[in-house]
């Protein structure tokens, strides 16, 4: 598939920023490390809006014919794609009644509740944004439920970064955030390794004999009747080298997994303390988009097998 | 009724015929035009909503090429109408067409993600998605004779490979034709029930390609001298 930068930096952005959002309120529930100030809770509610936003408002670039986005909420009963517009708007004044309610001084009851619900809407959103993918049956790498669970698991890892750097910067007790963000992200580093592994083999997947239906016999190529290429080729004949492929895959363990483990290891032995967080955010961030990028580049849709490809 | 196309890839000679009818016909229907990128430039491109691609099936001596026309099968299940967010895809229960409503489609590209068949390709220039019709505004036209209700690659193609029908019907020439010459649905394993169907191609005698028998000493002696002849 072709990986479109819209797409990757908006399911990276938003997913940190619900990610962020969720686990703000858990720090906020059990005044984690000695607990956010009012302002600082809402800066931070307000830096995970900002991701979501910046992300969903890119995420309309890749559209061919913007004009109609707003159509897209239509179809909540069938389409992944409608569900994830929904969850994310219903989200939005969910978030916003939480972080006024805490600048306000609201009633605990109020502030409880509005961050429950949005923490369990970012949650769901996150959710469907796997699920558009996952829920594809013509293309084998991303017909898996392994792709919602990375798509939360990573979401949420970038989150926990944030979160760790936010405490720093508002001088909390750190432990609690650093135990928090290295949970997830060696669950995320699990999940992302399983996926590697099932993806690696073929199983019971379409072949270019059941996909002409000639299936007594070897089926090959002759030629594909375009001179140059057409929206099939542009939109899916991406295709990655194994090798560079294998290097990605490092990439992605080292910078978004590995070198944020370490510094919250330095974070841990206060060597550094901000600079740390800081590198381990952007190290996450940049981890998480080779991640997508990768994600994109690795998915072979079954249309190849009209175009030549033996097996997808 | 289920509407949809019966293709004969015994008799298909992979003429494009087909494909240029459709472009004929559809650039100015109800979702043209079908925009050309470059018609007469070093790439060119452009949307169409029937493509021919050649295969070869087996290895020499016994391989035959094989021609695959291919447009949008029209699923019973199709994946592309539940994706699309907008609703400008759908399904027409009355006889099964799948159609796009031009003025709701976003151009998000995700319908052509879900079709296995490579059916949906995106108009740059409208920014919407298109794809064929079954010629949905000319097999309901009241004002062409009877014979001529039919899709426009149907009519046009020279060897008559193509069929039009309705497959709900048991007894339609498309049903029984089907029937007959065990038609198939393509990629039968993503469920999607393609209502169009592809008839195989038939099993014919090999020709032979073995050595030439040898014609004997007198056949030997008038080619040594047919060699002496020509230097």
């Amino acid at each position: 598939m072709h990986p479109a930068f819209s797409v990757i930096f908006f399911t990276v952005a938003s997913g940190a920023g619900f990610g962020l959002f969720s686990l703000l309120f858990i720090a906020d529930v059990f005044k984690l490390g000695g607990g956010f100030s009012r302002e600082q809770l809402v800066i931070g509610g307000l830096i995970a809006l900002g991701l979501i936003v910046f992300g969903l408002l890119s995420s309309t670039f890749h559209l061919a014919n913007p004009k109609n986005a707003w159509r897209a909420f239509n179809r909540f009963r069938t389409s992944w794609l409608s569900r994830e517009g929904v969850f994310a708007v219903i989200f939005m004044p969910l978030a916003l009644i939480y972080l006024v309610s805490i600048w306000f001084d609201a009633p605990a009851w109020l502030r409880d509740t509005s961050g429950f619900l949005a923490a369990i809407l970012a949650w769901i959103t996150v959710f469907s944004t796997g699920m558009i993918y996952a829920c594809l049956k013509t293309i084998r790498q991303w017909n898996s439920p392994l792709v919602p669970a990375n798509y939360l698991a990573l979401g949420y890892a970038s989150g926990s970064l944030l979160l760790l750097l936010g405490a720093v910067v508002s001088g909390l007790e750190t432990l609690p955030y650093i135990a928090m963000s290295a949970l997830i992200m060696s669950i995320a580093a699990v999940l992302k390794a399983i996926y590697y592994f099932w993806i690696g083999s073929p199983g019971l997947s379409p072949t270019i004999n059941t996909a002409t239906g000639l299936t007594r016999a070897k089926v090959k190529l002759l030629d594909t009747g375009h001179t140059h290429g057409t929206f099939l080729t542009e939109e899916f004949g991406f295709q990655i080298a194994r090798q560079k492929a294998g290097l990605l895959k490092i990439v992605v363990f080292v910078l978004g997994f590995a070198l944020p483990g370490l510094m919250l290891v330095w974070v841990f032995n206060q060597h550094g303390g901000e600079m740390a967080a800081i590198v381990a955010v952007v190290a996450g961030l940049v981890g998480a988009s080779v991640e997508r990028w990768l994600f994109f580049a690795e998915a072979r849709h079954v249309v190849n097998l009209y175009h030549g490809a033996q097996r997808c | 009724m289920r509407l949809g196309l019966v293709v004969d890839l015994d008799v298909c000679v992979g003429c494009h015929a087909c494909a240029i009818a459709c472009k004929e016909w559809n650039a100015s229907g109800t979702i043209g035009p079908l925009t050309d990128y470059q018609p007469y430039g070093a790439e060119p491109s452009g949307v169409w909503f029937n493509r021919i691609r050649s295969y070869e099936m087996d290895e020499y001596p016994n391989n035959k090429t094989v021609n695959f026309p291919m447009s949008c099968m029209h699923c019973e299940d199709a994946a592309c109408v539940t994706v699309c967010p907008t609703g400008a895809s759908y399904k027409r229960p009355e006889d099964g067409i799948v159609l796009i409503d031009q003025d709701k489609c976003m151009g998000c590209n995700y319908c052509s993600w879900a079709c296995p068949y490579g059916a949906r390709e995106l108009d740059r220039s409208s920014g919407t998605m298109k794809k064929c019709t079954l010629c949905v505004d000319r097999i309901y036209d009241e004002k062409l004779p009877v014979e001529e209700r039919q899709p426009a690659c149907v009519l046009t193609c020279p060897a008559h490979a193509r069929m039009f029908g309705d497959f709900d019907d048991p007894d339609s020439a498309v049903s029984r034709t089907v029937r007959e010459r065990s038609g198939y649905g393509l990629m039968p394993e993503l469920n999607y029930s393609p209502t169009n169907q592809y008839l195989p191609p038939r099993s014919k005698p090999v020709i032979p390609i073995g050595p030439k028998p040898k014609g004997g000493l007198k056949e030997s002696i008038k080619q040594f001298a047919n060699k002496l002849v020509r230097r």
